[in-house]
């Protein structure tokens, strides 16, 4: 009996089933981001003390939620890669990595476009802000390790997965270092012991969007493997073709 | 054992010899230390209060030079594929280099640390708390350095690449290897919180950093 990671092992499965799967993934991505959107923006009322910047935390709030995931991801991946020497798993980490750092940018920009009329400054070193300016930095490392080693991709697979597994395991440690370092920021408020803090009216869009942004992930990720897969395929193609051509110039020249 | 002594005698003796890595990295220390008070102008007041901040930031990046050439000079010369079938598993390999890192230095630049103390108008107190924390939170520099190391080995641009990599790991020790001081020079603060923390950050790098070391330079050998 075959599990559904060992069956995906195999990348021309893989491909057919994400082929499959992939446009309805898209489509519902696009569906209850838009309901979201709707909700966020005629739906929910503006906050009493926040007025209409509230709704910055529509897309704020769910992009900083992926850019955690997505460093799981990758963590996840790297783990599958060193330790089962899964075949996808290298192309599920390399695709994650600039994914991931889009998110998180994207809540860094969104939190320093709230914190300005909120804050008074665009930027401010909070301790939560200060650990997803980290994260990023750990996924420009991902991205920068892979590509200094872009011409043996298989090693830089393994290097990079080896960074993600320290990556994940010091993250904590850096997350507690810098909440010691420093704290404004509201802590965490809708998953919280004693239910969330945070009123319906607002929680429904903000938990829609936070659905619509994690199907759009998972659309971009599944997209992004398939590209991979159909790269190194062309790849191995080129240097088959390469060698082929070697091979018949030698028994000419003969 | 004694083959990790050899190979801890054999990279200090190397250190010694060839004399460049410690005398840059203090040179370095020294350079980057004398700048900020041109840059932040000569205000002994405020030199003084960002002064243990500037010290450890000094430190991090002047250890930071002499950590690609951990294994570089190795892989080159053929030596890490000679200890890599030898006797001695990689991993402790990777931590006897790491520890001769560590003493090659990190001591050094500890030592030198108080002397540019002076230059900063840091408050006499913090002396002997500034070279402690250093010497405590200084071997988490080699320990996870050595990963940074052993990752950009075979990249080209592996020196810019190491600092992207390994910086970000560094943040909890320089985060509590500051507190420590301040604890002392601006009451209040829990001097001994910090230095417990950072002393856990210090020995979780000694099991992690040979670790992930070892992983890479395999993925490289092999």
């Amino acid at each position: 009996m075959q599990t559904l990671t060992q069956r995906l092992a195999n990348p021309t499965r893989f491909m057919e089933l994400s082929r499959r799967i992939l446009p309805w993934i898209s489509g519902l991505a696009a569906l209850t981001l838009a309901s979201g959107l709707y909700l966020a923006f005629f739906v929910a009322p503006p906050d009493y003390q926040q007025g209409e910047t509230v709704k910055i935390m529509f897309i704020h709030v769910p992009a900083a939620w992926l850019s955690m995931m997505g460093y799981l991801i990758i963590a996840v991946s790297s783990f599958g890669l060193l330790v089962f020497r899964h075949p996808l798993a290298d192309v599920s980490a390399k695709a994650a990595a600039p994914i991931g750092a889009a998110f998180t940018f994207l809540a860094l920009v969104t939190g320093s476009l709230w914190g300005k009329p909120m804050w008074g400054a665009y930027w401010v070193w909070d301790a939560r802000l200060t650990s997803v300016l980290i994260l990023f930095f750990l996924y420009i490392g991902q991205i920068a390790l892979r590509s200094a080693l872009d011409e043996d991709p298989a090693l830089a697979g393994k290097l990079t997965a080896v960074l993600g597994l320290v990556g994940v395991v010091i993250l904590p440690v850096i997350r507690f270092s810098v909440d010691w370092w420093n704290t404004l920021h509201q802590p965490a408020s809708v998953l919280r012991v004693g239910g969330p803090a945070i009123h319906p009216s607002i929680l429904v869009p903000l938990l829609v969007m936070a659905v619509g942004f994690t199907l759009l992930f998972f659309a971009m990720h599944l997209k992004a493997m398939r590209n991979e897969i159909l790269r190194r395929r062309v790849r191995s193609l080129t240097m088959a073709e390469v060698e082929r051509a070697a091979r018949f110039e030698v028994r000419t020249a003969e | 054992m004694t083959s990790i002594w050899a190979l801890i005698k054999r990279d200090l003796l190397l250190a010694a010899r060839d004399g460049g890595a410690t005398g840059t990295a203090l040179g370095f220390y020294l350079i980057v230390i004398a700048l900020m008070p041109l840059g932040l102008g000569p205000d002994m007041q405020l030199l003084s209060r960002i002064a243990p901040g500037v010290l450890w930031i000094g430190l991090l990046l002047a250890a930071l030079l002499s950590l690609g050439r951990m294994f570089d000079t190795d892989q080159d010369e053929g030596v890490l594929e000679a200890l890599a079938t030898g006797p001695l598993p990689l991993e402790l390999v990777a931590a006897a280099k790491a520890l001769a890192h560590w003493i090659s230095s990190c001591v050094p630049l500890a030592i030198l640390a108080p002397v540019l103390g002076l230059l900063l108008n840091l408050d006499l107190a913090a002396y002997p708390i500034l070279v402690g924390t250093v010497l405590v939170g200084s071997p988490a520099i080699s320990f996870l350095g050595c990963v940074g190391a052993a990752l950009t080995l075979r990249s080209r641009r592996g020196g810019l690449l190491i600092a992207l990599l390994v910086l970000p790991l560094y943040i909890p020790t320089l985060i509590f290897g500051i507190s420590a001081i301040s604890a002392v020079v601006t009451p209040p603060g829990s001097l001994e919180a910090s230095l417990l923390l950072l002393s856990a950050v210090t020995i979780a790098s000694l099991v992690i950093g040979p670790i992930a070391a070892a992983a890479a330079l395999r993925a490289q050998l092999g």
